[in-house]
């Protein structure tokens, strides 16, 4: 089982740089989404 | 660890990235399922068995990760059966992972989890095609009831069964369910037995599980589903991690691509019925399932053609659904846009 001992730097940077990305990824194409979303909605209705 | 992400070239990543963007629209439509073509497309790539199960999970985990923060908003998620489900979860993981470092010295992993893989991807994608030809429901999260309250007479009878074991220590969960915590533990073992040994999140069982088996509402199940899943995930990658078998050179594109893509997926939902594209759906798992099929035939002939066929198959499959979501949701959008006929007007 995992101990705290046996937890390498490396692994928990592994995943924890996993954990950033996800949470950079949820706010960044969030804002991205609600900029673009209405105006790429038209570009295809109008297409 | 980052030299994993600056040795594979250009070429590799954006393969990752598009490959993520295809199941990012899976997930986002169908609420499950994409992360479970990750393994067998690594492993039909040639990545050794740990680093496929490895990179899948830590993959899975960035994914719930952004998943769950959009259920934490809709208040779908019930901690207290998600943190009692992280302790089953964590002892079938180590149990799934430990025996992936045993069939790997005995030289099976990659046969014991490709045949795993053909039957469960196999047997969900002939019940998922069989429904939809049927006109039935089942094989994925209906979107509009996940987002509505379920009626306690909407509990399975398997689940009613189930509660009326009383064997203790009871736990009582969100809209009054007294259920054993024995019961949680057991699918949450089961759940985190397959996660450890394919590198999934278990969503596709344990959201199901959670529903038939103890008897939650289905919008609980989903969002309890989703937490449960970022530990799952994140434990799973860490103990992959140690063993240095997650390789951020996929799962880092990888995650990207899929975030973009889940986006697409969600906003797909509120343009197009899930029913008819269910039997695409269904026929990808089936693609899925020969690929690696064809894959394994391949290594046991010596038919070097066969590892090329398997990662088409697999990507077409993923490209043929997500295609028909995209092609469907414009083509709503279009006749959204035109108004209704006069027929339709009466």
């Amino acid at each position: 089982m995992i101990g705290l001992s046996s937890l390498p730097v490396e692994a928990l940077q592994t995943v924890g740089l996993v954990l950033v990305e996800a949470m950079v990824l949820y706010v960044g194409y969030g804002a991205l989404t609600s900029a673009l979303e209405p105006r790429l909605s038209e570009a295809l209705r109008n297409r | 660890m980052i030299e994993g992400l600056l040795s594979s070239g250009m070429a590799l990543p954006a393969m990752f990235v598009a490959f993520g963007v295809l199941i990012g629209v899976l997930f986002g439509f169908f609420g499950m399922g994409g992360s479970f073509l990750v393994t067998p497309a690594l492993l039909v790539m040639g990545y050794p068995s740990r680093v496929a199960v490895g990179s899948g999970l830590a993959f899975v985990f960035g994914t719930a990760v952004i998943a769950t923060l959009k259920h934490r908003d809709l208040g779908q998620v019930d901690y207290k059966l998600g943190v009692s489900m992280i302790i089953g979860t964590t002892i079938g993981l180590e149990v799934g992972k430990e025996m992936v470092v045993y069939l790997e010295h005995l030289g099976m992993a990659g046969f014991i989890i490709s045949v795993t893989y053909i039957g469960l991807l196999g047997g969900i994608g002939v019940f998922i095609t069989y429904t939809a030809l049927k006109g039935g429901g089942g094989g994925g999260i209906d979107h509009d009831e996940a987002d509505g309250e379920v009626d306690a007479d909407d509990i399975p009878d398997i689940a009613k069964k189930i509660q009326s074991y009383r064997i203790p220590p009871m736990m009582t969960l969100r809209g009054g369910i007294q259920v054993s915590l024995w019961m949680v533990l057991l699918v949450a073992f089961a759940t985190g037995l397959l996660s450890g040994l394919l590198g999934v999140g278990g969503g596709f069982i344990r959201m199901p599980a959670l529903f038939y088996v103890i008897g939650v509402p289905v919008p609980i199940a989903v969002g309890t589903d989703l937490f449960e899943i970022v530990f799952s995930g994140g434990i799973g990658s860490l103990m992959y991690a140690q063993l240095g078998a997650v390789n951020l050179g996929i799962v880092v594109p990888l995650l990207a691509g899929s975030a973009l893509g889940a986006r697409v997926g969600s906003a797909a939902t509120s343009l197009v019925d899930e029913e008819g594209i269910k039997i695409y759906f269904g026929l990808m798992l089936l693609g899925g399932a020969v690929a690696v099929a064809v894959q394994e035939a391949g290594k046991g002939l010596d038919i070097g053609i066969a590892e090329p066929i398997s990662l088409v198959l697999i990507l077409a499959s993923a490209l043929m659904v997500a295609g028909a979501v995209v092609v469907s949701s414009v083509r709503a959008l279009r006749t959204e846009d035109e108004g209704p006929t006069p027929a339709a007007a009466d």
